[in-house]
């Protein structure tokens, strides 16, 4: 009989609304990162370095480009035999169909994966954060301490624990209590949304707590389990976790990778993180260039400068642009003569010469101020921006726009230019 | 699959000079990202061919290891599949491969027991892009019984190291002369070749019995009169890089946009072994002009008109300049280099000075590395 130790389920199917036209086409763990990766390649790769090779991604949110990237697993060697990736969208049954609801309720509609397994732990993950850790080290916590579910936690500064669901431990890490975005945080524990169970803990709970609506695991999984008494731990994690969801720490987090000695590492031998290479040729950066404290990625064609800038496969730069403080994605077409600041360009993207990006004061979003509230100005993946155009501050386009789009050839600052009856 | 392949890459150059001691010319790392095998595989790859042998001697454990999987250029089939030969003792044989045919000999058993009607025939140590399959109808039309690929070079280009080839009108070969010393013509063979199967296991047969083991000398020029061999003329881009100015060369050509666009943007792509290395990054300092960078590198000084292998690591305050770096190479702060070669994983210290002068000049270091 198939036997693993621990397999993983990975949640993948969530929009992240927060970051805007980023996500309009794709999943947020389908957005890239650093160059040549996508936020789904951290999990994926952790695991498979972990030694955890079975791998189940619930994706339900805009999958095409989840699915294409992942195939049958090879970039990550989780092309196997037994296991491997097996990427789960919902599914009609014989008595209802639904839509995964909540985060366990997409893991118990997959009760027959788990269990054609036989697993003895279930490790869950999400698809949304940016980290490198030994899911194993984790394993031996668990272990070690005879806890039935083992809740990764990290210290965050206490007057940013309100912001997290907060574990309060005793010294042996056991979990006492725990506080969803408390307004005055008794721990500074915050959970990282990883967690491991013992599989006959999982399904207990997740069969006695079926019919809740929208079943969550902050929610309602966990503190059923810690109601009825089963030894919960939290396990202290301190190397370099990020959150990408919102816009400002999705452009922060890539920053940080341009440092000299950045804090998260991407060019150590140990420990790598893999991604489905496309494009292999190396960069050209030609004569009338200046490159300084960025990271570019394969096939890329450099003719303008590029200062402080995550840059991804295959982008072509024109002569005379100047790019600063931006991350421009795989494929994206900058024409000569531009000048984009503190811009975020999504896959595909062209913006024709001598058009110029994040210019003039910052003003709030008229639409999602919420979303659009950093400064940056964004460009959904495939638009398109005409010549000679000139564009604010936390503004965001998407769409095959033209001239006729923006009286005076502009868009002020916090403008939302959404073209083709495409919904965000 | 009208076709299965044969990649010829057990050669040794004296001419490639240092550079051979490491690898056999096959394996010799090209245009920052690639090596040159890789363009004959993704060629027979693009041209539908799944089956795909690779003849191996000289020196082969980079190559080896670059051919560990053959699911980058899409040969992990159930049809075909990718097969290396390196010579073995049997029981017919103790022998090393002496010589191209000697090769085929010796695994007489693989084209013996497939089942495609027509033989590809290429060897390892070009860069090119070519679609077998025009030059396959081309032989079936011109009822040959052996097509040579063959190249125009351009008037004055020293042809003594291939083979030369004169044609009818017909593109009928008529004089075959490997390696003259003064060239007739300025018409080359590409080492390519296209034959029909059982007509190669005859000949190769026919050669085993003679004690006779070289494919242009002994099959291709002692048949030419007999059986009918034709020239197909190729027109593209092509390069033989077996010899150090031609390793170069062929190096510096990707920094032309002509060249960079028909091999990396023009379908169909050349592929390779991915290393998933992280996106190459430039610190403060950095100054870049006409190079190729390749992924994993860290730059700090200034680069010109030079092509940068893998993995390469570039201190403060260098000026590398005209130079090909190969993979995994450490420079050091205030080094200076120009006109050079640096051989793969070299560790150069600190305020070096290397320069070619007369020519390239291969830089060959072997300091230990401080890890960063």
């Amino acid at each position: 009989m198939i036997k693993k130790e621990m397999i993983a389920m990975l949640l993948a199917g969530g929009q992240g609304s927060r970051l805007g036209v980023l996500t309009s086409k794709v999943a947020k763990p389908a957005v890239s990162f650093g160059g040549k990766y996508r936020i789904i390649d951290f999990p994926l790769s952790n695991c498979i370095n972990s030694g955890v090779d079975t791998v189940g991604v619930l994706t339900q949110y805009q999958p095409l480009r989840l699915n294409t990237h992942i195939g049958i697993g090879i970039p990550w060697d989780l092309d196997r035999n037994i296991g491997g990736v097996s990427v789960l969208p919902p599914y009609e049954k014989i008595t209802n169909s639904e839509w995964y609801t909540g985060t366990a309720n997409a893991i118990y509609q997959n009760m027959d994966y788990m269990e054609s397994f036989n697993p003895e732990y279930i490790l869950i993950l999400s698809g949304d954060h940016i980290y490198k850790m030994d899911y194993e080290v984790m394993l031996d916590f668990h272990k070690e301490k005879g806890a039935e579910c083992t809740i990764a936690v990290m210290p965050v500064p206490m007057e940013e624990a309100k912001r997290f669901g907060i574990m309060i431990t005793d010294e042996e890490r056991k979990i006492t209590d725990f506080e969803e975005k408390p307004a005055n945080p008794r721990s500074n524990l915050a959970s990282m949304g990883i967690y491991i169970f013992n599989w006959k803990t999982l399904k207990e709970a997740l069969l006695a707590n079926a019919e809740q609506p929208g079943l969550d695991f902050g929610k309602h999984v966990i503190p059923y389990c810690h109601e009825k008494g089963a030894p919960l731990y939290a396990y202290e994690f301190n190397g370099y976790w990020k959150d990408v969801g919102t816009l400002q720490s999705y452009w922060e987090a890539n920053m940080e990778l341009i440092d000299i000695v950045p804090e998260f590492n991407l060019y150590e031998e140990y420990w790598k993180i893999y991604t489905k290479s496309e494009i292999l040729p190396p960069q050209y950066i030609a004569d009338s260039s200046l490159v300084e404290k960025s990271i570019i990625g394969e096939g890329s064609d450099v003719y303008g400068q590029v200062y402080s800038s995550v840059i991804g496969c295959g982008v072509t730069i024109g002569e005379g642009a100047v790019i600063k403080d931006s991350i421009i994605m795989n494929g994206a077409v900058i024409g000569p003569g531009c000048e984009l600041n503190k811009a975020i360009v999504a896959e595909n993207a062209i913006i024709g010469k001598n058009t110029k990006l994040g210019i003039g004061e910052e003003a709030p979003n008229e639409t999602d101020p919420h979303i659009y509230n950093s400064g940056l100005v964004c460009v959904g993946e495939k638009s398109v921006i005409p010549e000679g155009i000139t564009i604010g501050k936390n503004a965001c386009v998407f769409g095959n726009t033209t001239a006729s789009d923006y009286p005076g050839n502009c868009l002020a600052s916090g403008k939302t230019l959404i073209k083709a009856g495409d919904e965000k | 699959m009208r076709a299965l392949g044969i990649i010829l890459a057990g050669g040794n150059s004296f001419r490639m000079r240092e550079l051979s001691q490491k690898r056999a010319v096959c394996a010799m790392p090209i245009a920052g990202s690639y090596r040159s095998i890789d363009f004959a595989l993704s060629n027979m790859s693009n041209s539908h061919i799944q089956k795909v042998a690779v003849f191996t001697q000289y020196n082969a454990t980079s190559l080896n290891e670059h051919l560990s999987s053959s699911k980058w250029w899409d040969f992990g089939r159930k049809q075909g599949g990718l097969y290396v030969f390196t010579p073995s003792v049997t029981a017919e044989s103790n022998f090393w491969y002496r010589g191209t045919a000697d090769a085929i000999a010796q695994n007489l058993a693989f084209l013996k027991n497939s089942h495609e009607p027509y033989v590809v025939i290429a060897s390892g140590d070009c860069v090119y892009k070519l679609d077998y399959n025009k030059v396959l109808e081309y032989h079936i039309e011109k009822k040959a019984d052996i097509t040579v690929v063959c190249k125009d070079m351009a008037p004055g280009i020293n042809v003594d190291r291939f083979g030369t080839i004169k044609m009818n009108e017909e593109s009928r070969i008529e004089e075959f002369e490997e390696k003259p010393v003064v060239a007739k013509s300025n018409t080359i063979s590409c080492g390519i070749y296209v034959v029909r199967r059982r007509q190669l296991i005859e000949m190769i047969e026919k050669c085993a019995e003679e004690d006779r083991y070289d494919f242009v000398k002994d099959i291709l020029i002692r048949y030419k009169n007999m059986k009918r061999i034709y020239g197909y003329k190729m027109q593209d881009y092509w390069s033989n890089i077996a010899t150090v100015e031609d390793y170069f060369n062929t190096n510096m050509d990707f920094l032309k946009a002509d060249t960079r666009d028909y091999f990396f943007k023009q379908y169909p792509d050349v592929y390779s072994k991915v290393d998933d290395l992280p996106p190459a990054k430039y610190n403060v300092g950095a100054k870049i002009k006409n190079s190729l960078i390749a992924s994993g590198c860290i730059v700090n000084g200034t680069v010109e008109d030079s092509v940068i292998f893998k993995k390469t690591y570039i201190g403060n305050n260098c000026y590398i300049k005209n130079c090909i770096i190969l993979n995994d190479v450490y420079i050091g702060d205030n080094t200076h280099i120009e006109n050079c070669i640096v051989e793969s994983r070299d560790t150069i210290r600190a305020n070096s000075y290397h320069a070619g002068t007369d020519g390239i000049k291969i830089v060959l270091e072997r300091n230990d590395r401080y890890v960063i």
